[in-house]
């Protein structure tokens, strides 16, 4: 009769239902997941590719370039020497290589295929840039201008440093949203909140019992999304400070268990607690920058998504999972979703009844 | 004998409906009590303000000296409840069902999965709630209330909605529960539930107790007439009207029926004429008990 034992056995049955529940697994686990493989698939190859040409003999402006430009080069041109001339073309033609380069006295000569466009332009841009710093090394003048190049995503964010934290956060959101929402609404028309009523349990270890499970299932969410991304094929580089979403994620859970319950609450049937879920979760997973990155967002969007808690559940994933910041710089975050929380949870509270009519 | 439960004048009102309208009553410790009344009679509101889940607009209830409003965690564990919509953890078994029940009062999983056997589930044990037919579910359903050995039950229409043997099945785990000192109180719609299972039963309709009392008493008090069949053939009417005693008579070609205020009479008369195939005796039930308080015939 202890409270604990009521709430141990309570979860229980929470965690048991939700086990058994196909579609409820398949949409706030399988599903999110799905797109993060599709994603992380997709976009695996977004950050900027290498260029690789290959030489045919001897190619001192080339050699000598690489060696002065160092690293800066090297991260964006490989060069391998070819066999032999016929060889090296054909792979061109078959578009197995940007290009190849041959020497010919004073005269770079590139062999490339129209084949791609951009391929084609890049490498070309690529050799002639490499010529006008030799002609002007071969001045002896210091160069009168210089070009900094530096891409706007660090360049450790690549396609599955943005997903991950980002379809995490919808996953969680619908997770948690749709559990207490489901929750109360069948335990209600069931009756089953009112025989609890009529049990010594105290009632409170009911809504405890609740914010466990989904707290249980928010961590497994987490564990199998960081499993997937980190697979050899994905490549989730996490940062030093990863470990401070787990209690960003706990706000976050109860923010939007908040949610779930004042739809539970104000919902008469199960039909339309799933209905309501589903308009509250995919607009703000939309807006809050679950499916693309709110930086290249138009301004307005930028704007409206400061309303949706999520953003800041996402925000805060991506800058200390994958964008390095500290662990101190998710508490906004955190004080932000603990505030819906509060906020939902006395809504929810006034609006809370015990029985279907 | 010891007042369990007493019930003094309760009201309550939803709005323009007396659900409740003036109740007195009180049931003593052991006995098998039941309220009996058509749809809308009130007998819910009345259970579920005994029971502590409402609140009376008017009067006092006292259960095992106590009061069940507001919520008294002293009184939950001493009383079980089976609510009128059966209300399980989705996605649980049978099983599961009854231990997360049992655990709520702490009880031990193993005599949770004793209740099984006491209801006649125990091949049901494993089987998901969802799964179990209307039959089955109410036995659980009884089992949950049944689960930490209450002294009272309130079971609210246990037997709607389930076809006759399934009903009559019931009936035996209803009788089964009844033994050692618990006392029951059950809401039925059924007179001949009423009539077979309970001690005492009030008779309920819009909102007040018409009649209250075992239901042999209620029915004698009535001095309805007996009804005697034989199968057609047997006699003629006319002979039929002629027995000593005999009011009035009809056949429908299946059954010859004789109304009668001396069935001994008329029975030892048919006897004499050895005219008693197939025969039947059926005396005035609570049904002729509701029609004469009300003036209107029984409909649930
Ligand atoms: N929660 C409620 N709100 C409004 N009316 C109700 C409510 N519960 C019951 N009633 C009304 O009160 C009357 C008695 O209902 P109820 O106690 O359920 O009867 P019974 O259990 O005998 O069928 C009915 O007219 C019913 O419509
Ligand atoms: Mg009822």
């Amino acid at each position: 009769m202890s409270a604990y034992q009521s709430f141990k056995s309570l979860s229980r049955a929470m965690y048991l239902g939700f086990r058994r529940d196909r579609s409820a697994l398949f949409f706030t686990v399988l599903f999110p997941l799905m797109f993060l493989v599709i994603f992380g698939g997709i976009f695996s190859g977004q950050s900027t590719p290498k260029v690789e040409v290959l030489k045919i003999g001897q190619a001192p402006v080339l050699e000598q370039a690489l060696a002065q430009g160092g690293d800066e080069l090297g991260k964006v041109l490989t060069v391998t020497a070819a066999s032999d001339r016929a060889d090296a073309l054909r792979q061109v033609a078959k578009g197995d290589v940007a290009g190849a380069v041959e020497q010919r006295g004073d005269r770079l000569v590139v062999h490339y295929s129209a084949a791609d466009q951009v391929t084609a332009g890049t490498v070309r841009g690529l050799m002639n840039s490499i010529i006008q710093a030799a002609n002007q090394a071969a001045t002896g003048q210091p160069p009168a201008y210089t070009l900094a190049i530096q891409q706007v995503e660090d360049d450790s964010l690549k396609a599955i440093q943005f997903f991950t934290p980002g379809l995490l956060g919808w996953a969680l959101a619908s997770a948690a949203v749709f559990g207490a929402s489901q929750t109360l609404v069948t335990w209600r028309t069931k009756g089953l909140l009112r025989r609890l009523q009529l049990s010594p349990a105290p009632i409170p270890t009911v809504f405890a019992a609740r914010v466990a499970v989904s707290l249980a299932i928010a961590l497994v969410q987490f564990a199998l999304f960081v499993l997937v991304a980190r697979l050899p094929m994905f490549g989730l580089q996490l940062e030093g400070a990863w470990w401070m979403a787990i209690p960003l994620l706990t706000a976050g859970v109860l923010a939007f268990l908040s949610i779930g319950m004042l739809v539970g609450a104000w919902a008469k049937t199960q039909e339309t607690a799933n209905a309501v879920t589903q308009l509250i979760v995919l607009p703000m997973a939309f807006l809050g920058g679950s499916f693309f990155p709110l930086d290249q967002a138009p301004g307005w969007m930028q704007t409206m998504s400061h309303i949706f808690p999520l953003r800041y559940l996402n925000e805060g994933m991506l800058n200390v999972m994958s964008r390095g910041l500290g662990p101190g710089s998710v508490l906004p975050q955190i004080g932000i979703l603990l505030g819906v929380a509060v906020a939902g949870s006395l809504i929810a509270v006034r609006l809370f009844r015990w029985e279907a009519h | 004998m010891a007042q369990t439960i007493e019930v003094t004048g309760l009201r309550k009102r939803y709005g323009d409906v007396r659900a409740v309208d003036g109740v007195t009553f009180a049931v003593e410790e052991g006995e098998f009590f039941g309220i009996l009344g058509p749809n809308g009679a009130g007998k819910t509101t009345a259970l579920e303000i005994i029971e502590g889940l409402r609140e009376a607009d008017e009067g006092q209830v006292s259960v095992l000296g106590m009061s069940p409003w507001p919520r008294n965690p002293g009184l939950l564990p001493r009383i079980g409840v089976q609510l009128q919509s059966s209300s399980f953890f989705e996605r649980l078994t049978a099983r599961e069902q009854l231990r997360t029940f049992g655990s709520l009062y702490g009880v031990p999983a193993g005599k949770s999965d004793a209740m099984l056997e006491l209801v006649g589930l125990d091949g049901k044990a494993d089987v998901p709630v969802e799964k179990l037919s209307g039959g089955q579910a109410q036995r659980l359903s009884i089992a949950c209330a049944l689960v930490h050995d209450p002294e009272i039950v309130f079971l609210d229409e246990p037997t709607a909605a389930l076809d006759p043997q399934a009903r009559r099945n019931l009936w035996d785990v209803l009788r089964e529960i009844s033994t050692g000192g618990r006392t029951v109180v059950l809401t039925t719609h059924y007179m001949d539930e009423a009539e077979i299972l309970c001690d005492r039963v009030a008779i309920m309709d819009a909102g007040r107790i018409l009649r209250l009392g075992p239901p042999a008493v209620l029915v004698r008090g009535l001095d309805a007439p007996a009804r005697i069949s034989v199968a057609s053939g047997v006699l003629t009417a006319e002979d039929a009207r002629l027995l000593p005693g005999a009011d009035e008579t009809g056949d429908d070609g299946v059954s010859l029926t004789i109304s009668t205020r001396d069935p001994s009479a008329v029975v030892a008369a048919m006897a004499a004429k050895d005219a008693l195939d197939g025969v039947q005796i059926r005396g005035a039930t609570l049904e002729d008990v509701f029609l004469e308080v009300t003036g209107r015939e029984y409909r649930a």
